[in-house]
């Protein structure tokens, strides 16, 4: 399948002359040049892809790179070197009239902060991009009325933003971004600045989102969790490098350094790894129970079921063919001893 | 971060300075001994270096009367000459002004008469209802209500159609400069620095050259004081769009905005709050100027006012003040409750449920007209039945006279001869060598070569202006009534700052006080100390004590609570906590207090040589006796420059006082 977005090599130093620096050191300057000279190093030889449908989180500390990225994706900044290549063009190349066409059509963003506009409602705020694309105003506020309940916030259009809760504004800031139907949807920190509690409730609300508009989604957050949560894949970012991209379980098993294993050191196991990670190949004649549980159970969701049964269980597939067992001994290890477990 | 752009030998030179220990001491040496010295030297000096030998002085005046004689006499493109030019656009200016005035008093014709005073009263009422609340309705209509049985009717009127013309105006200009600033860089190099010195101008400044090229009168009037009040609007437009949140720019550049849609869609609307702010300044602003623009012929509250006191009908003069204040108050209150109001979203139904202020903006309207055709009293208030109190203020002025005369005579006396006469022999005899030196290192200290090399600039042309006892006698003025403003201010700011409901309470009066046009404040000073220099310095006390005040205030409550929960909890006494804590990081906040009072005190001056002083103001007044545009315009520069000296000063030290306190 083909990345929907995708970036190569792409830099982004903030300093005197970005360029001709970059350049002088063959395009790959080492980390001492980089503070001899300083320079201010964003985001270096970023290479990443995102497939149509998936949710791919970037994650990192503060400071690490993860707006600047993004944003080089979106070309709101100009990364210093590399391609974007968005539905296979290279995003960087487009003259600028193209690419406000391709923004209006194609691609949505949500911020941190909302970045709503205070002088308009809620009706007019996520109108508004239709509005600046000269869609007439009996359509656009038809449709903005349409996202404006699917956001459920259905009764709230003529509101003012200051009228509105920090989880309201953001969903505002959420339609708005969806006005358009856009391909590509960005999200920067979306759910950061709501306390936790909303925060909970927004990621349900952007889930259910998702299985009915299936976006290709960039997704940016701090907080492991909500990655694991919401991720399909994701990239780890220190110091404006990618350090590992992968899905949940991989970073979880196998973390490619120090810094992604001290991510997922305090996370719940047992919530991300499936049951194929603690199955055993079934043995002949072996006793098991009537009970069944699916591989691509969360071990959390049947663990109950599982340590409940003297026996162990029988593990099925999608086909419902048998693939293994799995005993309460190994979900207890699992739970208590936290190990790194390579499964059956 | 600044340090180390600094070459090592500066660097310890500075930190030889800073020294160990009693640094402050140190530093306050270094910095005075210089000018000290030349001060010393002074009798020995050749005269060269005292005082800039007239055959020396930059003709300036010339120069500047030359380039206006060219802009009067010589045609551009041998068609019309620039004063033909600027004639004509302030010709442009009388028609929104007649149609303003006729709609507000004058009428159009016998059959057409303008708004009834109910009329303009009720929509006073009903902007002040809808913009903030039923209170400021009723302050509204009290002010207005006043305006007309004090048989000040027409006067207000006319004064008002000014501000309502010239603030627009002024408010478009600005916005246009803001803007244009802030889509080119170059632009904003260029429009700062002018805007800075334009800001530092005193209001005669304008008015001669527009006397000039407009000519004496009311429409001359207007456009000096569209031309005093834009610069502020350019500014805070500047300042408005730069602190447009990144993010919500982004968002527009998403939502796939053009450059034009980016402006006004996103940029101009966000940075509201800012504007408004401007749209407030503005408005008072030309209410300030519209009532000083009286001595080049506006007509209005102003121009009575300015006959009145000529002539030292001092209860008459109050009058109207009375009236110029609560014209100022009504227009501050309105444009900051309009300043302030979110929107918020409509009702439904029918017309006048989503729009009842509309609604009974109209009615009140149709209703003044009807009830004004049957009862003319309610057209224009009949002079018969207004109520006046000249009389009462006479009586209560001679009371004071006659009780108090002796008191005030003594404090006035002894004051000028134990104090203000010596202070101006002293100053008299700084040689403008010392302010030089004096300046350069002050600048050099805290701001490095850059500010150094303006602040010479600065003190090379007072000295060369060819105005340097005028610039002294005005420094010696303004340093005095400065001093006595700050003393006044920070005892004042201190008390004020002790409790929420008294720092309430003061805030409230300095908020009032400082919407009244400058022009106000004479009146009291001439009221008890008759015309001569005391009373003036009176003048700039009472207008420029009221910064200090507030900024003392502002400074001490913005102290971090935990530090005086800190210094408590360390054993302090409430006044070591004041002395030891609050103060000391208050004094930053303080010191721009002080700055913005130099800045009122400079004003000032000049308009308070209306009651004959002999510094740099009397000279603006006499330029514009003989119509000297460039004398005006050379002396209002060295006001501006004094003011610009210090307030560089002030700021460089301040800046890096919060570095050094982690205030920033
Ligand atoms: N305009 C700029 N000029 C100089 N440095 C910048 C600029 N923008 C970002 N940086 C630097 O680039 C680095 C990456 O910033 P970025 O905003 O992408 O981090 P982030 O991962 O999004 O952090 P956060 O979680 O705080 O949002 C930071 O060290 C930042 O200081
Ligand atoms: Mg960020």
């Amino acid at each position: 399948m083909d990345a929907k977005i995708a970036c190569r090599r792409v830099w982004k130093l903030y300093g005197r002359d970005p360029e001709g620096f970059l350049a002088a050191h063959g395009g790959d300057p080492s980390d001492g040049a980089i503070v001899a000279d300083g320079y201010i190093p964003a985001v270096r030889h970023a290479s990443l892809e995102v497939f149509p449908g998936e949710i791919l989180v970037i994650m990192g500390l503060s400071g690490s790179g993860k707006s600047t990225l993004v944003r080089c994706l979106s070309r709101l900044i100009e990364p210093t070197a590399g391609e974007v290549l968005f539905d296979g063009q290279d995003l960087l190349k487009v003259p600028a009239r193209e690419l406000i066409e391709i923004r209006r059509h194609k691609m949505g963003m949500v911020f941190q902060h909302f970045a709503l506009l205070p002088h308009r409602t809620v009706l007019q705020n996520v109108a508004f991009p239709l509005e600046v694309q000269g869609v007439d105003r009996a359509t656009r506020e038809q449709r903005a009325l349409e996202i404006i309940e699917l956001v459920g916030l259905k009764g709230r259009d003529r509101y003012y933003p200051r009228e509105l809760s920090g989880g309201q504004q953001q969903r505002v800031g959420i339609a708005r971004s969806l006005a358009v139907e856009p391909d590509v949807w960005f999200l920067d920190e979306p759910f950061s600045a709501l306390d936790p509690l909303i925060r909970r409730e927004m990621q349900d609300e952007f889930l259910r989102l998702q299985t009915m508009l299936r976006k290709t989604i960039a997704f940016i957050t701090h907080d492991f969790d909500e990655a694991i949560r919401l991720a399909d894949r994701i990239a780890i970012m220190n110091e404006g490098r990618i350090v590992q991209i992968g899905t949940p379980e991989e970073l979880v098993t196998r973390p490619a350094d120090d810094y992604v294993a001290n991510f997922t050191r305090d996370v719940a196991r047992e919530k991300l790894l499936t049951i194929a990670s603690v199955m055993q190949a079934p043995a002949v004649g072996q006793p098991v129970s009537d009970g069944t549980v699916r591989q691509t159970d969360k071990v959390a969701d049947v663990a109950r079921q599982i340590v409940g049964s003297e026996l162990p269980l029988r593990v099925a597939d999608d086909s419902d063919r048998i693939v293994g067992v799995v005993s309460r001994a190994r979900v207890l290890d699992m739970l208590f001893s936290r190990e790194p477990d390579s499964g059956g | 971060m600044a340090e180390s752009a600094v070459p090592n030998g500066e660097l310890a030179l500075r930190r030889w300075v800073a020294g160990t220990g009693q640094s402050g001491l140190r530093v306050a040496l270094f910095l005075v001994a210089p000018s000290v010295l030349v001060l010393a030297l002074g009798p020995f000096l050749p005269d060269w270096l005292r005082i800039v030998p007239q055959e020396w002085s930059a003709p300036f005046v010339g120069w500047i009367n030359a380039a206006v004689e060219i802009l009067r006499r010589e045609e551009i493109f041998g068609l019309f000459t620039f004063r033909d030019l600027t004639r004509a656009i302030a010709n442009l200016i009388d028609y929104p002004l007649d149609f303003v005035e006729a709609i507000l008093v004058a009428g159009f014709s016998e059959s057409v008469p303008g708004l009834p005073w109910i009329a303009v009263t009720g929509l006073a009422i009903v902007l002040g209802w809808y913009l903030q609340g039923r209170q400021l309705g009723v302050i509204a209509g009290i002010c207005f209500a006043y305006m007309a049985i004090f048989g000040k009717w027409e006067l207000s009127m006319v004064t008002l159609s000014v501000v309502l013309v010239a603030a627009p105006i002024a408010g478009a200009i600005g916005v246009a400069l803001g803007i244009a600033a802030y889509k080119r860089r170059w632009f904003e190099t260029v429009l700062w620095p002018i805007l800075n010195v334009m800001q530092a101008l005193p209001h005669f400044s304008y008015m001669i050259p527009v006397a000039i090229f407009i000519g004496i009168g009311h429409k001359a009037g207007t456009i000096a004081t569209i031309i005093f009040a834009f610069p502020v609007m350019a500014r805070l437009t500047l300042l408005g769009l730069k602190g447009v949140s990144p993010e919500v720019r982004e968002a527009g550049t998403m939502a796939g905005c053009t450059k034009r849609q980016m402006l006004w869609k996103v940029e101009l609307p966000a940075a509201r709050p800012t504007l408004m702010v401007g749209v407030n300044q503005v408005i008072m602003l030309c209410l300030a100027m519209v009532v000083l623009a009286s001595f080049v012929g506006a007509k209005g509250l102003g121009h009575d006012l300015l006959n009145r006191l000529r002539s030292l009908w001092i209860g008459q003069a109050l009058e109207i003040g009375v009236v110029i204040v609560f014209m100022a108050i009504i227009l501050d209150r309105l444009s900051q409750a309009w300043a302030r109001k979110e929107p918020e979203h409509m009702r439904e139904g029918p017309f006048h449920v989503r729009h009842p202020f509309l609604t009974a903006g109209a009615a009140v309207v149709v209703v003044s007209y009807v009830m004004a055709a049957f009862v003319p009293a309610l057209q224009l208030w009949p002079k018969s039945l207004s109520i006046t109190t000249a009389p009462l203020w006479d009586a209560l002025i001679d009371d004071i006279i006659v009780y108090a005369f002796d008191y005030l005579e003594l404090i006035k006396d002894t004051l000028l001869v134990h104090v203000l006469i010596p202070m101006r022999d002293l100053y008299l005899m700084l040689p403008w060598s010392a302010l030089l030196v004096f300046a350069v290192t002050l600048g050099w200290y805290y701001g490095g070569w850059q500010v150094a090399g303006i602040q010479a600039l600065f003190a090379l042309y007072l000295a060369f202006a060819g105005f340097w006892e005028r610039t002294l006698i005005t420094a010696y003025m303004v340093s005095f009534a400065v001093i006595v403003c700050v003393i006044i201010g920070s005892i004042v700011g201190i008390w004020a700052a002790a409790g929420p409901r008294r720092t309430k309470v003061v805030e409230l009066i300095l908020d009032t006080f400082q919407t009244f046009p400058s022009f106000i404040y004479l009146i009291p000073a001439i009221m008890l100390f008759s015309v001569n220099d005391f009373a003036a310095i009176m003048a700039i006390v009472i207008y420029a004590t009221i910064p200090t005040t507030r900024l003392t205030i502002f400074g001490l409550r913005m102290v971090p609570h935990d530090i005086v929960e800190a210094a408590i909890t360390s054993g302090c006494t409430p006044r070591q906590v004041l002395w030891k804590v609050r103060m000391p990081l208050a004094f930053p906040a303080i010191m721009l207090g002080i700055n913005q009072t130099i800045m009122y005190a400079l004003f000032m001056v000049v308009i308070a040589a209306f009651i004959g002083t002999t510094d740099l103001g009397q000279e603006i007044f006499r330029s514009k006796a003989d119509n000297n545009a460039g004398k005006s315009l050379v002396v209002g520069l060295c006001i501006a420059f004094m003011g610009l000296m210090a307030d560089q000063l002030i700021n460089a030290w301040a800046r890096e006082r919060k570095k050094l306190l982690g205030l920033e």
